[in-house]
């Protein structure tokens, strides 16, 4: 449903983007997973049609014409693209209008969503008096209300508190039973990104792995420990036989057994070690693991 | 793709916004008002600065209306209008449509003034001044969309507005006959639009000699608005 070859993006002497490729089958949740100047909002201008790669091609939908690839997306920026002085219901009329949407075609979906997400009864409050999660719920009733192909979301989680992350997930969830979409969604966040049936990870504008989440995860052995201590490098030092990153202030292992290394480690280096965490893998240790960095 | 309705949805969404925010009105009424009733009086003849006033109510509307365009473009509602199927040349059309009609209502606000001087007030007369104020309003209103196209920043906006528009409005004769000045003035105004639409208000509102004929008054602002369109047109991506 989405595939994209060797994209390459120069920001002038700067390359946001190099040779980066993927495919996305229909009906598949994918996520673009990397930190902030990974790549992954130029990667969504690009699919959104907003930005022309300097080289590679890009399929959205069977469609290669940025017009008529326009039809068939439905789009959630990371900034709020509603006018804060309008009504709900201005702003889904104007939304509806864009796409040549009219009259009891238009105002029938705009009743059906505003009752999907729940926002019946609120027509008319002035977005600017809507908390960040209504807002959010506006934002993606207007991007399906022409019925799109696939959905494309750019850190649709971004300035939202925990109550309106957790009401967001369970909302695409729900669209998720709902309908037949294809989604693709940009995220820096863990939660997001499990949720997703493939993921794509970016660093410094490169595809650095790709797979299910579960898969990825397969990729870090055994549980991952991570010590607080003042020197990291000593740590690390002392069991060369495991996989370790060091950082500021820290120092993780692979280990098959945590808590017995863990342990150990701690009877060894009395009071080197401050803060001793034990866990199971997760798609930031896949990260950090692949590309050096955290998330 | 239906051209006219996101056009609509885009000019509707102008009324929408204006009538939400009533200050806007006041303040770009009043202002042009008070200069004329300060300048004009200063200067002993309110008739002169009249058709000053009607110029300047429109080009500060039509000015700031487009200065929402360019946070608008880079985050806000202009984004999700860009990644539409909606024509590029109907977002413009929308745009400076639904701006224009909002700086000519204006000036036809300031117009009302009109009856408190000794200026011709009947209704042709009238008639014909609020269709000079309407290729005004368009002219201006598509200036602003190519220099706020173009821009960043508001601030940047401001400036290059400081630096075209107002040096515009004051070379076009608002507050002295630019053809009773230096030479350099006498041929910058011959290329200056403001000064044609300026010149027209005037022809309807007191007419005399030394300024230019209507109709080459009418074909210099239409040539300008055409100009103006497809340069828009062009950088609207």
């Amino acid at each position: 449903m989405v595939s994209a070859d060797a994209i390459r993006v120069d920001y002038g002497a700067r390359r946001a983007l190099d040779d980066t490729s993927l495919v996305v089958g229909a009906g598949e949740w994918h996520g673009i997973l990397g930190p902030n100047g990974s790549g992954k909002s130029t990667l969504f201008r690009v699919l959104a049609t907003l930005l022309k790669p300097t080289s590679g091609r890009f399929v959205v939908a069977g469609e290669t014409d940025p017009a008529r690839i326009r039809r068939r997306i439905g789009v959630v920026f990371q900034s709020q693209s509603l006018d804060q002085k309008l009504t709900v219901e201005q702003n889904m009329n104007a939304q509806g209008n864009l796409y040549g949407l009219s009259g009891s075609t238009l105002s029938g979906r705009i009743t059906k969503l505003l009752w999907q997400f729940h926002l019946n009864g609120r027509e008319s409050e002035p977005v600017q008096q809507l908390s960040g999660g209504l807002a959010r719920r506006v934002e993606i009733a207007k991007a399906l209300l022409h019925e799109p192909s696939v959905l494309l979301l750019d850190e649709p989680t971004t300035g939202l508190d925990p109550t309106a992350r957790r009401e967001w997930l369970q909302l695409l969830t729900d669209l998720r039973r709902e309908r037949e979409l294809t989604v693709l969604v940009t995220t820096h966040i863990l939660d997001e990104a499990e949720r997703c049936d493939r993921l794509t990870l970016l660093h410094e504008g490169r595809v650095v792995s790709g797979g299910t989440p579960a898969d990825l995860k397969g990729q870090v052995s055994g549980d991952v420990v991570q010590f607080g201590t003042t020197e990291p490098a000593r740590v690390a030092a002392q069991y060369p036989m495991y996989e370790s990153r060091v950082g500021d202030g820290w120092v993780r292992f692979e280990t098959p057994n945590g808590a017995r290394f863990a342990a150990q480690a701690a009877d060894a280096l009395p009071g080197v070690i401050q803060t001793i965490a034990i866990q199971k893998p997760t798609l930031e240790d896949v990260f950090l693991r692949t590309t050096g960095t955290r998330l | 793709m239906n051209f006219l309705l996101p056009a609509w949805a885009l000019t509707r969404r102008e009324f929408l916004r204006f009538w939400g925010e009533r200050s806007r009105v006041a303040g770009f009424v009043i202002s042009p008002l008070l200069f004329w009733i300060v300048v004009g009086s200063g200067f002993g003849n309110l008739d002169y600065f009249f058709a000053g006033a009607l110029t300047m109510t429109v080009m500060f509307s039509a000015m700031f209306s487009m200065m929402s365009l360019i946070e608008d473009r880079r985050e806000g509602f202009l984004l999700s209008v860009l990644v539409s199927p909606a024509p590029r040349a109907s977002i413009f059309f929308g745009k400076v449509v639904g701006a224009a009609i909002l700086a000519w209502l204006q000036g036809l606000f300031v117009l009302c003034s009109v009856f408190f001087t000794t200026l011709r007030q009947d209704p042709v007369t009238l008639l014909c001044v609020a269709g000079a104020l309407l290729l005004t309003a368009l002219l201006l209103t598509t200036v602003s969309y190519v220099i706020a196209w173009k821009l960043s920043s508001t601030q940047a906006f401001h400036a290059v507005i400081n630096l075209l528009l107002v040096p515009g409005w004051m070379l076009s004769g608002a507050i002295f006959d630019p053809l009773l000045s230096f030479a350099w003035v006498r041929m910058l105004v011959q290329f200056n639009p403001l000064y044609y639409a300026h010149s027209l208000v005037r022809q309807f509102l007191s007419p005399g000699p030394g300024l230019p004929e209507i109709s080459n008054c009418v074909w210099a602002l239409a040539a300008s608005i055409g100009i103006g369109a497809v340069l828009a047109a062009r950088s609207t991506k």
